[in-house]
């Protein structure tokens, strides 16, 4: 291959939504519509609260056993999908440069400049502390929902997985909570994506381009990132 | 309240939403304490058994005679509903895959038994067609050697299993009961069936039926159900004889059952046609 072919890879990964990122995101935006809405017709069947019942024309799926129908079909979207966005988060050292560190000061600075309504959106490339928080919290949320999934469809294949959660009504609660926090995720992200809407075309195009200010900077490179870091790892190695 | 169908541990699809259930329920931090107003149930009986006797059939009919129609929602909804149930045997086979033959569900002391298990339909008990123990008989069928038929005294004097496991139901609740009766394997043993065959069905009342796949017939925790809680199992709950294992979903444990047939042919059965998975594991 030759270093122009390298280049021009390294180019185009380097906005700040690569293609495959984008790809995940909105795969994982049907998934969630599709498991929600199906978990709502599941709920209904038999409810965990006597006030809470979800309204018909919220919920997927006409009878209850098409509601798991779905369900149970949304869960292979939902759990491959998001394996591949951990696995991809990991490798590619997304997460590590996106979300981390995140210091308790910064967060509460964050919160102060937003309650004055001074929140900076103009680089979209870095997150935020309060960003990084909710997007790690819905990961581990998102991990969590999968888990308790899997308990309350194979308590007793999974007993010991499932043991440790509690019974089989505490599963459901559990899984339910994750449910509430994914639901009030979405809220705030929709509302903020389209609060600033160069951030939603971001999911779509991809992004501002990203220079070496953003990528690299722990080799300390400069110059065509991702085939630069490889080659200073050859040099020091 | 009480169910007369043998489809019982979970609803028909028009009426799985419906509050009128009984509320026996094991405790739990967020379980509603308050059972619903039964007296709707009462009022509404003659409807209700309206539904029952025609609303289903007809619907089906229906619905049949709708997708003779072409390029309306319906057959839309049909393409959906077909796609989904490829799905849903896709996972049949997944959890054939995961099944963990040995692996035991864990099971609790004698006090934590709700008495008298939970009964989940819409009719009500005096609507039930009770087995007559005296001349009923269990046939068997299929890939058997010895399909002599066997009575209920026969079959309550072979040696009992007891079970006290965590009945758990497709629609989300679940109790703690105390199940005793012979051991599904050695009856299949005993009878010469064919172990290696792939399904065992239970034809029932009603011509109600079910089946399950042989490795979970073959779980050391399935039993033909005699007995609850010390006690021989009462006409609501499947008197002379049930299903009870501790690795599927509730409504694969059918009542009132009259013939076993061991086959390798696999044919729907009462829940699985109306759209619910057939495996059902858990």
């Amino acid at each position: 291959m030759s270093t122009e072919a390298l280049k021009s890879t390294a180019f185009g990964r380097a906005r700040l939504h690569p293609l495959p990122l984008r790809v995940m995101h909105w795969i994982n935006a049907v998934a969630v519509f599709i498991m929600v809405g199906s978990g709502w017709r599941i709920y209904n069947d038999d409810v965990l609260f006597g006030w809470l019942h979800f309204p018909d024309s919220l919920v997927i799926g006409k009878f209850a056993q098409y509601g798991l129908q779905w369900h149970f079909f949304g869960m292979w979207i939902f759990a491959l999908n998001g394996l591949a966005y951990l696995t991809y988060g990991l490798f590619s050292g997304r997460f590590r440069q996106k979300l981390f560190p995140i210091s308790p000061a910064e967060i509460q600075a964050t919160v102060t400049d937003a309650l004055r309504l001074r929140l900076s959106h103009e680089d979209l490339t870095v997150y935020n502390a309060v960003q990084k928080t909710l997007y790690l919290g819905v990961i581990l949320v998102g991990i969590l929902i999968v888990i308790t999934g899997l308990c309350l469809w194979k308590p007793v294949q999974f007993s010991e997985v499932a043991d440790l959660f509690g019974n089989f009504q505490t599963i459901r609660l559990i899984h339910f909570l994750c449910m509430s926090a994914i639901v009030a995720f979405v809220a705030v992200h929709v509302t903020l994506a389209l609060l600033v809407p160069q951030s939603l075309v971001a999911m779509i195009t991809g992004g501002p381009v990203l220079n070496e200010k953003h990528v690299g900077t722990a080799e300390g490179d400069v110059g065509a990132p991702a085939v630069g870091r490889n080659r200073s790892a050859a040099q020091t190695g | 309240m009480w169910g007369r169908r043998p489809s019982v541990e979970t609803e028909a699809p028009h009426k799985r939403a419906d509050p009128m259930r009984s509320l026996i329920r094991t405790p739990s931090l967020v379980r509603p304490r308050k059972s619903v107003d039964r007296t709707l149930l009462k009022e509404r009986r003659a409807l209700v058994e309206d539904f029952n006797r025609r609303g289903v059939l007809r619907g089906a009919l229906t619905l049949g005679a709708l997708t003779l129609l072409t390029g309306c929602d319906v057959s839309e909804e049909e393409s959906v509903q077909r796609g989904l149930r490829a799905v849903s045997s896709w996972n049949d086979a997944v959890q054939a895959a995961i099944f963990r033959p040995d692996h035991l569900a864990p099971t609790f002391s004698p006090s934590q038994v709700v008495k008298p298990p939970r009964f989940n339909a819409y009719f009500d008990i005096e609507d039930l067609k009770p087995i007559d123990g005296t001349t009923w008989k269990l046939e068997l069928t299929g890939l058997i050697e010895d399909k002599h038929p066997w009575t209920a005294e026969q079959i309550y004097q072979l040696p009992e299993q007891e079970l006290i496991f965590r009945h758990i139901c497709v629609e989300g609740w679940d109790y703690i009961g105390q199940w005793s009766g012979p051991n599904l394997r050695a009856f299949l043993t005993r009878i010469g069936a064919d172990l290696t065959a792939r399904y065992v069905y239970f034809i029932c009342n009603d011509d109600f039926t079910e089946s399950i796949d042989m490795p979970s017939a073959l779980h050391p925790q399935s039993i033909l159900a005699t007995k609850y809680a010390g006690a021989p199992i009462t006409d609501p709950f499947g008197y002379p004889l049930r299903l009870r294992t501790t690795v599927k979903l509730g409504y694969k444990n059918p009542k009132w059952i009259r013939a076993i047939e061991v086959t390798n042919t696999f044919r729907p059965t009462f829940w699985s046609k109306q759209g619910e998975n057939w495996f059902a594991g858990i």
